[in-house]
Parts: C-alpha cells; structure tokens; sequence
C-alpha cells in the first residue's frame, strides 16, 4: 500500500518534470534572494524579445558573489544582477564581468558609476538610515539626532537597536557610515564611536529580522522595545503600505541628515562567458527600462537609478532620499573588511 | 547463477556508498582542494592562522562544551521518558510521539520568534508572572544567554532522544527487567544493573545524533545567542561567505569534519563490544494503573507539553491574535499570488512542492539508510568506515558543502547546479544519518538464531529480509521515516539555488515573507509557519497509517 502510493507519486514527478524542458533561446540570471518582479512584466519582457528568462537565486549578496567566482570557468548563468557597492570588488578583481555599455546610461547620474571601464550596471540605490518610532519622539519631546555623534548624548540612552555587521548587510551598511563620519585614524576614530555607543546602551543585534520585529517598538505593535533601529530608508513608506490603516499615515520616519545614511547601489553585469551574451545584454537595458526601474520600489523597496521615472505615490509621499550619504571606496571595503569588523567585534564584545 | 546473484548484491551494497561519494566526498573534497591549493600549490595561510588565534581555539572549545551540554540535558530528560513510553501504552501514543518531532521542522527564525513570544521581555510567561506577583521587572531574563541556546537545543533534539531510545526499548521488550523484578531487584539494581546497559545502544545512537546536531548549530546560536557566542559552524560561514577567506574557511571545515570523525570512530568501537541479542517479544505495553505508573507518564506527557508544544502554542497565538482578537485574515492571505513577487505562486501553493520533495527524500533515505544499515552490520571491512562515512554529512557546513556542488557538479551528465535535483539530493544526505541511526540499534537487536532457523526452513535472503526483518525493524523504519520527512520539509538551504516554481518550498516562503517589509507580511510569515506545523502532522499521521497497513503491527 505504502509503496504503490509512493510510487504514483514518483511517476506524477517524472511526467512534470520532462514537460518543463528545452526552449529556444534563453537567458539566465543569477541573483540574490530578495530579487523581486511582477509576473506581467516578465511575460511581456519574454513576449517582446523570444527569450525565455531563467531565474536563479543564490542566496543572499555575498554567496551569491562567491559562487559567481568560484564558477567563472563555467559560469552558473549569462548575467549576474544584485552585487552592491559592499562586494562590488570582490567581483571585480575576480573579473567575472564582460563590459557593456546600455545605451539607457544616459539616462542615469554619473555618480552612479563605479569607473568608467562598463563592466557593471548600476540599476538601483537604497539607503541605511536609522528609523524611529514617531510617537516616542512626539510624547516623550526628545529632539531627532542631527548626527551621528548625537547618538551617544544620554537623551538616546537605551534607545537604539543596531545590527551585527558580520552578519548582516544593513549592519555592514551601518558600520561604513560611521567609519565614514569618524575615521579609522586619529584621536576619535569609528571604534571610539563605538565603544560611546556601547557605554549609551546600544543593543546590537544578528539581523535586520531580529532587530526590526524583535526589538524595535512601534507604538500599536506588542514587539520590542527600543524607539530606534537600524534599517532603511524605505521602510517608513512600506510600513505605510502593509499598515492596517493606510489613510492614518507615517507611524515611523527615516533620519536622512548629512553622512548619517550609507548607500548601498546594486549592479547588474553580463558574466564573462555567458552561453547567450546578446540576450544577457537584452536583459541588461530591460532592468534599466522605464517599466522595470518603476516597479523597483514596490517590488524590493529600492530606489531606481533613472531619475526620470515618477515614484508610486506612497514613496513620493512618506519616503525622505538623503542628500548626503556617507560613502566609503568600494576598493576599500573589499580591503579593510575583515580588520574593521574585527576590530569592532573586539569593542563590542569585550 | 549463484555468481550473478552475488554481483547483484554487491550493487545493491554499494548503492549507498556510490551516492555518498558521488554527492558528498566528491564536492567536498574539490572545495577543500580549491581552497587549500587555489594556483596548484599548497595555501595553508588558513592553518596557520587557526593555530596561532586564541580565538579559533576558543571557538572550539565554546563549541564542544555547549554541545556536551546540550546532549546532556536533552538525555537526562528523554532517558526516563523513553522507558515510561515504552512500557505503557495509552490513548494516542504514537501521535503524540510523531507530534513531538514538530519541533525538528521549524526553520531557526521561526523557532526564535515562537521563544520570544514565549519567554522573551514581552513574552507570555512574563506577562503571567508579572502579573501574578505584581512585579515590575521582567522575572526570566534568558535572551542572549547560554541557558536559551542550550534549552531551544533540547527542544529541537528531545524527539530525536526519545523516539530513538522508545523504538529501540519497544523492540527489546521487558522481559529481562520482569525477571529482575520478580527475583527481588529494587529500583536502583534495577537502574543500575538491567535498564542502563539494555538501552546504552539506544542511548548512544541518539546522544550522538544530538551531539553533532548541536555541535554544528547554526542559527539557534546566531539569532538566540547573539554576537557573543559563536560555534565553527557560524565561522565557517562567516569566513566562506563574508570574508570569502577560503583557506580559513576549509582549515575550520576540516577541524569540524575530523572531530566529529574522531568521536563516531570512539562511537562505533564501543558499539561493537556491546551487542546484545535478544529475543525480540511481542512488545508487552501495559496500562499505566499504579498511582506512580500514573505519575511517571503524567511528568513525561506535561513535559513535552511545556518543554515542545508550549512554544508551539505561543507560534499558533502570534499568528492568529491581531492586537488581542482573534483573525485569521493571515490565513486568507495565504492562498493569493501577492503583488506578483519572483515567488510566482501563491504560498500556499508552496506545500504542494515541499510535499514533493519530502516524499521523494524519505523513499531515498530509506531505501540507501536501510541498505547502508545491512552493510554497517555486515562487519566487513568496509562497514567500520562506513558508519562514520554515512555520520559526515550532519557535521559538514551547507555553505562548505554547497560551493563544493558548484565547482564539482558543472558537468554533464553530473550538472546538477541549477537542477530542482539537488533539493532531493542534498535533503536525502541529511536524512540518511537519522534512518540508520534509528535503524541500527533495532537491527542489531535481531537475533541471527531467527535468519539461521529461517534458513534452515528453506527461505530465501529475500523472504528473511521481508517476513523477519522488515517487521521487526518497523518502528525504528517508521522513526527514520518520520526524521527524513521531517528534515527535508523544514530545510531551507538546497532550495535556495534554484528558482523555478516548482523550487519554491514552505521554508523559502516564510524566509522570504519574514524578509520582507511590512508587519502584514511578517505575520503571513507566522501563518505560513503553523500552515508548515500542520502539514507535518498530517504527514506523520500518514506515516503512521502505513506503516500499520504495510508491516503490520507487531
């Protein structure tokens, strides 16, 4: 009985998975797991080109960059979307990327660009800022941060909920902006900004998930307990969106002042040796069209590097872009990685 | 004809070996190939600084201890309970039994918010006793303290103790303990001289299971310990996938995979002194009708209650209770696409593919766990390696392992990177330690008199294998059974590296949704989670049907 069950099962199996085989022309994407896309603009993308999309993701940024290096003699697809600015030189010096130059950079701020050798695409930006319940603000008459070094003033005491940079990106992101605001040289670098932080009741947590729905308190929601988080700019306009009540408005802000937020940019890149460039090429300027660029903030909560493409209204109205992010090289993140966690490791676990 | 039949069943034999070499040594020996000689030479930057670092030193010390303690704890408690399950016999046993597994299910994230809920700042058991003492402070601090990674530990792996040592002790029966008894043993003789050596195969079994599952924690350590406390298994990952320090990170796989090495090996030369061949009995349950009877399997159900159901319980809360009603809008929501993300499907589609996969994993895992039994049993040359060999998989990291298919599996006709199966695969590799772990101790129970008289009688190897053994070894294929499935519905990792529909599995769901931002979705996240709850105890359900339609009780 068991057995015949089992193997009906297995023969149900067999038949599906031959009928999902063999297409013409196709092109594979490796990605991250948060890589998001409306199912219409997919099929319209595959109507209008003949390619069939595959899409393969590989865990978060940094697997995903790994496994993109450790295949590059026989690469796992023909176009790689969703390594940022934190491991973009990791990819880089492991030259996984074949130059492209979409005729839709025109389209986009020079900023944006890492050099000038077309080997990466930037299609999007967000930013890590730190976000903040707005009742406690409001009862309790605090004054928001104007900077960083106001965090460690005794009026923040307790307050903040940070994420453990080894671990998590947002973390990672956080740490960079510090370094980037102190330094790491002198009489007060990032680590003696820490180390403040620490003495003023910081709680660092493994990840965003933890420290988000884990420790953040939001007023109306029985979770946490800390005003302050670590998270991103976008959140406050995504609280908005899956809130209950939508029309009652923003229960959270970003604070965007000048070096308080990083921004991380996310590229897309034909891989060295992609079994279809032409069509991984195809891929690149589709996530650079206006179709696709406007579903980036609903689809992952990111922001489109095409500046003229309008927001949905709940960006346009509940999102703040800061104006001067922190930013650090990203040559010399691959470089001073692992010296900066551990040195911050050593501060906070001591 | 003799001949032939004898090649035919050394491929059978070695069927299990194959697929482990194929799918384990190969990719793992190529990644520690790479890493270890990326240009052709040798690199052993990552020894060398393993061995002058304190902290990696630390780091596996911190290891071991919080592994020994944690297999301490949860045999302490499942000892007892495994004889008092064993003996009587009440109204829905075996279901409480197969819902004691639910634990083994739940992804890592999951099992940390269901703590939380529980015994966290704001939890439930907080609340109750502020109120009842009228304290002001939060009486039970555990967050980011060894005692609540050591005690999510005993909750992930008590069933695993218990169904293994409860199987293996219903085999064996009581009879031994009956003549004890009757020749006047007290309770202490009894502990002493008949039950501890009778279930130390059993004990063994399952306290190494434990042991490694803990050794190589993962999640519970990252999410619940916090930055303080970290296993290799968390350095592994940390050093393979942020600092892409391969070198390091196969120096630290190397150091797990030959420790654990070196404990099967000390496990399997005690397993050899010691066998014991009894007759196996109809397993002679009985009422629990004394008042201490009655009071030993009360203390065992109340402990599965609060030490494994009550989180369970808290998860069930948060997923219904919107800020003190009860809704179940999140269980609605499950059955729409939601604004067409890459998921393609709805999630509730997802239990569909989960279901696929687990059925496929367990039939492998029991087949090659039930041949890989014989061959360790058989006591060739090859079995004193085998047993150790089949252990490894459990204590070898799923990022080490994993880069290892990417750089090995790239070829036809082994190109398996992008395939759906490399989910099956990787999932019958975790769960075949757990079928030969519950097979083996029942399997050495059989006595070879009972073959020997069979064959003396005319039946054939086939015929022995289906009316004595298979029976026999029912409830310990039924553990396995429940294990494998188990395993395979709540891993999450294989399932990552491909993403066509069919790929999308109950874990990647509640990943995602928990990832994403909104608290409407994190509390999809939460409904998915009890959704993941049911379908496994609907599962073990079945297994327990037929098992009872296909070996018959006994």
């Amino acid at each position: 009985m068991f057995f015949r069950v089992v193997s009906i099962l297995f023969l149900i199996q067999a038949t599906m998975a031959s009928a999902s085989a063999q297409e013409a022309e196709r092109v594979v994407v490796l990605t991250h797991d948060s890589f998001a896309i409306s199912e219409a603009l997919l099929e319209s993308f595959e109507a209008q080109t003949g390619i069939s999309v595959e899409i393969l993701r590989s865990g978060d940024a940094g697997q995903m960059v790994n496994q993109a290096i450790l295949s590059k003699n026989n690469p796992l697809g023909d176009v790689l979307y969703g390594v940022d600015n934190t491991f973009l030189s990791r990819a880089l010096d492991a030259s996984i990327f074949a130059p492209y130059q979409s005729p839709a950079l025109s389209y986009i701020a020079n900023a944006f660009l890492p050099d000038d050798s077309f080997r990466v695409t930037p299609v999007d930006y967000g930013d890590v800022c730190l976000n903040y319940d707005i009742a406690y603000f409001e009862e309790s008459g605090t004054e928001l941060p104007a900077s960083l070094s106001d965090l460690t003033e005794e009026a923040f005491h307790g307050l903040l909920v940070a994420q453990n940079p080894a671990t998590s990106s947002p973390g990672l992101a956080f740490l960079l902006a510090t370094i980037a605001e102190f330094g790491d040289e002198g009489d007060y670098t990032y680590l003696d900004y820490w180390e403040d932080l620490r003495a003023n009741d910081v709680l660092v947590v493994d990840g965003w998930t933890d420290a988000y729905y884990g420790e953040f308190k939001v007023r109306g929601r029985d979770t946490g307990s800390r005003p302050m988080v670590v998270s991103y700019a976008s959140s406050p306009p995504a609280e908005v969106l899956f809130s209950e009540e939508p029309a009652a408005g923003a229960i959270t802000g970003a604070i965007v002042g000048d070096n308080m937020c990083f921004r991380q940019v996310e590229y897309v890149g034909v891989l060295a040796g992609a079994a279809n460039e032409a069509a991984a090429r195809q891929f690149v300027d589709f996530m650079l069209s206006p179709a696709f660029q406007a579903e980036l903030p609903l689809n992952m909560f990111v922001f489109p590097v095409r500046e003229d493409i309008a927001l949905p209204d709940v960006f346009a109205e509940y999102a703040l872009i800061p104006e001067n992010p922190a930013s650090v090289d990203s040559a010399e993140i691959e470089a001073k990685r692992d010296d900066w966690i551990q040195a911050w490791m050593e501060v906070m676990l001591r | 004809m003799i001949q032939r039949a004898r090649k035919l069943w050394m491929v059978v034999y070695l069927a299990p070996l194959a697929f482990l070499v194929v799918f384990y040594v190969y990719p793992l020996l190529s990644i520690l190939d790479l890493s270890i000689r990326p240009a052709g030479a040798f690199d052993l930057s990552g020894f060398v600084k393993l061995l002058s670092t304190d902290y990696y030193i630390g780091t596996l010390v911190f290891t071991v201890y919080q592994a020994a303690l944690s297999t301490g704890v949860t045999l302490l408690l499942a000892l007892p309970c495994a004889f008092v399950f064993a003996r009587y016999r009440f109204r829905g046993k075996s279901l409480l039994l197969s819902l004691a597994t639910l634990p083994f299910v739940l992804p890592t994230v999951v099992v940390a918010l269901a703590f939380a809920a529980l015994l966290g700042k704001d939890g439930l058991l907080n609340d109750a006793l502020a109120a009842l003492f009228t304290l002001d402070y939060e009486p039970i601090q555990l967050e980011r303290t060894l005692a609540i990674i050591i005690i999510v530990h005993v909750f992930y792996n008590f069933a695993v103790a218990l169904r293994i040592m409860t199987s293996y002790l219903s085999a064996v029966g009581f009879s031994l303990e009956e003549a004890a008894r009757c020749l006047g043993a007290d309770e202490l003789s009894l502990w002493r001289d008949i039950r501890m050596p009778l279930i130390r195969p059993a004990l063994l079994s399952a306290g190494l299971l434990v042991f490694i599952f803990s050794f190589t924690s993962f999640g519970v350590i990252l999410i619940l310990g916090g930055i303080r406390f970290a296993t290799l298994e968390v350095q592994i990952y940390y050093q393979a996938v942020n600092m892409f320090n391969l070198p390091l990170a196969a120096a630290l796989s190397l150091v797990q995979i030959l420790s654990m090495l070196a404990l099967m090996i000390i496990y399997t030369s005690t397993q050899k002194q010691l066998r014991l061949t009894l007759a196996s009995h109809h397993s002679l349950t009985k009422r629990a009708r004394s008042a201490g009877a009655r009071l030993a399997l009360g203390s065992c159900v109340g402990l599965i209650a609060l030490l494994l159901f009550a989180p369970l319980l808290a998860l069930v809360a948060r997923s219904v209770l919107v800020a003190g009603q009860l809704d179940f809008g999140n269980f609605a929501s499950l059955a729409q696409k939601s604004r067409g993300s890459l998921l393609f499907i709805a999630p509730l589609a997802s239990v569909f593919n989960s279901l696929r996969f687990a059925l496929m994993a367990m039939m492998a895992a029991l087949i090659l766990g039930l041949i890989a039994s014989y061959l360790i049993e058989s006591r060739g040359r090859l079995s004193r390696l085998a047993d150790p060999l089949f252990m490894l998989p459990l204590a070898t990291s799923a990022v080490t392992l994993g880069f290892g298919f990417i750089i090995a599996l790239d070829e036809p006709p082994l190109n398996l990177r992008a395939s759906w199966l490399i989910i099956p695969i990787s999932h019958t590799l975790v769960a075949l330690p757990f079928v030969i772990r519950s097979v083996l101790p029942s399997l050495r129970a059989i006595p070879s008199s009972l073959r020997e008289a069979a064959q003396t009688l005319g039946a054939k190897p086939l015929d022995i294998l289906l009316t004595i053994d298979l029976p026999l070894l029912g409830r310990g294929l039924a553990v396995g059974a429940t294990f494998a499935f188990t395993v395979s519905m709540g891993e999450f990792g294989a399932s990552l590296f491909v993403a066509q529909r069919e790929s999308v599995t109950i874990p990647v769901v509640i990943y995602r949704l928990i990832g994403d931002p909104g608290f409407a979705s994190y509390r999809q996240s939460m409904a998915m989670s009890v959704v993941l709850l049911l379908v496994c105890a609907g599962g073990f359900v079945l297994i327990e049907r037929l098992r009872v339609a296909g070996v018959g009780e006994f």
